[in-house]
């Protein structure tokens, strides 16, 4: 009796010592929680989510579920409202992080500079990132509105129209106003991360630059930018993935419209799956954004593998 | 030109840019405050009034107390905050313990399984939240859990754990490993050494990356849209879009529902800007 007890406890020593000292054990330990949520809500939802996208699963049809192969995916390919959303996207992407680039550089380039109260404007910048994006969403389109809108308001004040406009009602400058609506909240990220690596640029290489002659342009030109080119390409891969997911600020502001003018890819993969109720189709079109978006991406992976982060 | 006027030159440009920034940064925001307080017929008179003669906080009583011609939307603030609290409080927590202890065990040890776990933490800032939201839409429904909080607390925690494990791996990765070690010497065991040593000595790490999980969960949209439909589970992110979409043109509720549910997250980001700053520099170069 007293032996089994003994190995018994000497067990569960061997065990308590396994987790808690052992590297293998603590690393499973530790990691268990995290490999239970991630595996369940993350992994194996994306695998179920391909496989919902080669049947054609329409949850307004229980109780069928017929495999289909890649029929979903050749009936995005194929279709017209599709390959126009992913123009939309790609011309929203590209331009929108182009713009929130070289702003949010000229931002940071003018606050680093010395003046009053620099520490507080540079707090105030982080305004527009912290919003909420409903928020957001609904103040500019309460901007925008056509007929109490400040826009309309202020213009006329202007003088740059002569009644108000219904800002909204053709697609190309909805899909651009929108557009706006995202610049002004994202900015704010470049604005920050800018500063962040400026701040880190050693003050004697301006300093050897001016003993060597260099004016304001060349000191940006040979050192800033250079210093700052790894941030700006991985800011601009990582933006343009994000934006191409963009997905609230549509549907808040515009709902896809006027007519189909601003949907872009992931606002037509909601529509198809959630007031189409088409799951199977909806997932293969959310799969086609993956591809699209690890096309971008993987050269960012390799990036950050080279910059020795994994 | 000489020196001394070139430099005022400079200055007055400077100064020029900062305040255009400051204008840019503010004016939407300010409006939508102002809206806030304003009645209705300054905001929807034409020419408008850029300020309201008689600035009125009539609006935010109504939506805290209610009273007399109070909207179904305004009606549901009081709950809908709530739900929004509860859920941002639950995913901060839950991600913050799961998270901080795969986050050591990813910096600190090497293990079978570290490449594919440290690959995994990635996908959540490539992937479509759509390619996510469908496959979990039929799960969640498949348990019946359909518009209740705990859908919103398990299908957040897909995206919110896997931030906070980067953003703790860099935390944990600037504390020396000497001390550590120094405990281990002296009889801790390595988890004796993570909940003693490292633990407190990440504190500032643990509250920014806690704060930056809190804002992120707190203005989620498109999972709530789709997981929340009743006031059982809506969050404030959800019922400041139905103002301006389901509930007819009520600007000034709207303004006003706009304006509280942003001030969370713009106080703590103001608050604690340094923070953000780590944060979004560890979320997006950190992979």
């Amino acid at each position: 009796m007293t032996e089994t007890v003994q190995t018994d406890d000497a067990w569960k020593k061997k065990v308590a010592l396994f987790f808690l000292e052992k590297k293998n054990g603590v690393a499973y330990f530790l990691l268990i929680p995290s490999l239970i949520l991630i595996f369940g809500i993350l992994i194996y939802p994306l695998f179920y989510s391909f496989y919902i996208s080669l049947h054609d699963y329409v949850l307004t049809k229980p109780g069928q579920f017929p495999f289909i192969g890649f029929a979903n995916y050749l009936e995005a390919l194929q279709s017209n409202f599709f390959l126009k959303s992913v123009i939309r996207t790609l011309y929203f992407s590209f331009v929108t992080v182009g713009v929130e680039l070289i702003l949010g550089l000229a931002v940071a380039l003018v606050l680093q500079q010395k003046f009053v109260g620099r520490g507080f404007i540079r707090g105030l910048v982080i305004l527009p990132w912290a919003l909420p994006t409903s928020v957001n969403g609904i103040m500019w389109k309460w901007i925008y509105n056509a007929n109490y809108g400040v826009l309309n308001a202020l213009f006329l004040k202007l003088g740059l129209i002569d009644r108000y406009q219904v800002w909204l009602a053709e697609p190309l400058r909805a899909l651009h106003l929108v557009m706006l609506a995202n610049i002004w909240k994202e900015t704010p990220v470049g604005v920050l991360m800018f500063l962040a690596v400026l701040e880190q640029i050693p003050r004697e290489l301006y300093e050897a630059a001016v003993v060597d002659g260099a004016n304001t342009l060349k000191k940006f030109w040979y050192i800033t930018l250079p210093m700052l080119k790894p941030m700006i390409i991985t800011l601009a891969i990582i933006k343009v993935i994000w934006a191409i997911r963009e997905f609230d600020i549509i549907y808040i502001i515009t709902r896809g419209g006027p007519g189909e003018g601003t949907s872009v890819l992931s606002y037509f993969a909601y529509l198809t799956s959630f007031k189409f109720s088409r799951m199977g189709y909806g997932s293969a079109i959310a799969y086609l954004v993956i591809v699209m978006v690890l096309v971008i991406g993987i050269p960012y992976f390799r990036y950050l593998r080279r910059q020795g982060v994994d | 030109m000489n020196n001394q006027t070139k430099k005022t030159l400079n200055r007055i440009l400077l100064w020029i840019a900062v305040l255009v920034i400051v204008i840019v940064v503010i004016a939407p925001y300010l409006w939508l405050i102002i809206s806030s307080i304003s009645n209705k017929i300054d905001l929807t008179s034409v020419p408008l009034h850029f300020f309201p003669k008689e600035p009125t906080f009539e609006n935010y009583k109504k939506i805290f107390f209610g009273g007399r011609g109070v909207t179904d939307a305004a009606s549901q603030f009081g709950q809908c905050t709530l739900n929004s609290l509860i859920v941002a409080f639950f995913v901060t927590l839950i991600s913050m313990v799961a998270g901080s202890l795969a986050a050591y065990g990813l910096t600190r040890l090497e293990f079978r399984g570290r490449k594919i776990l440290g690959t995994s933490i990635i996908l959540p800032q490539i992937l479509p939240p759509i390619a996510l939201i469908i496959p979990l839409f039929l799960i969640i429904k498949g348990f019946g859990l359909v518009d209740t909080r705990l859908s919103l607390i398990i299908t957040y925690i897909s995206f919110i754990l896997p931030l906070v494990i980067r953003l703790m791996m860099g935390h944990f990765a600037s504390i020396p490993p000497d001390i550590e070690e120094a405990a281990r010497v002296d009889g801790c065991t390595r988890i004796g050494a993570l909940l003693r040593i490292v633990l407190p000595l990440s504190a500032p790490g643990i509250a920014a990356t806690s704060i930056f999980a809190f804002i992120i969960a707190w203005n989620e949209f498109f999972f709530a849209l789709i997981f929340a439909s009743t006031r059982t589970s809506k969050t404030l992110s959800v019922l400041v879009e139905e103002f301006s979409s389901k509930f007819g043109a009520d600007f000034v509720s709207m303004s006003t529902a706009g304006v509280l549910a942003s001030l969370p997250p713009v106080l703590l980001a103001l608050i604690f800007q340094r923070f953000i700053v780590q944060g979004l520099t560890a979320g997006s170069i950190k992979g």
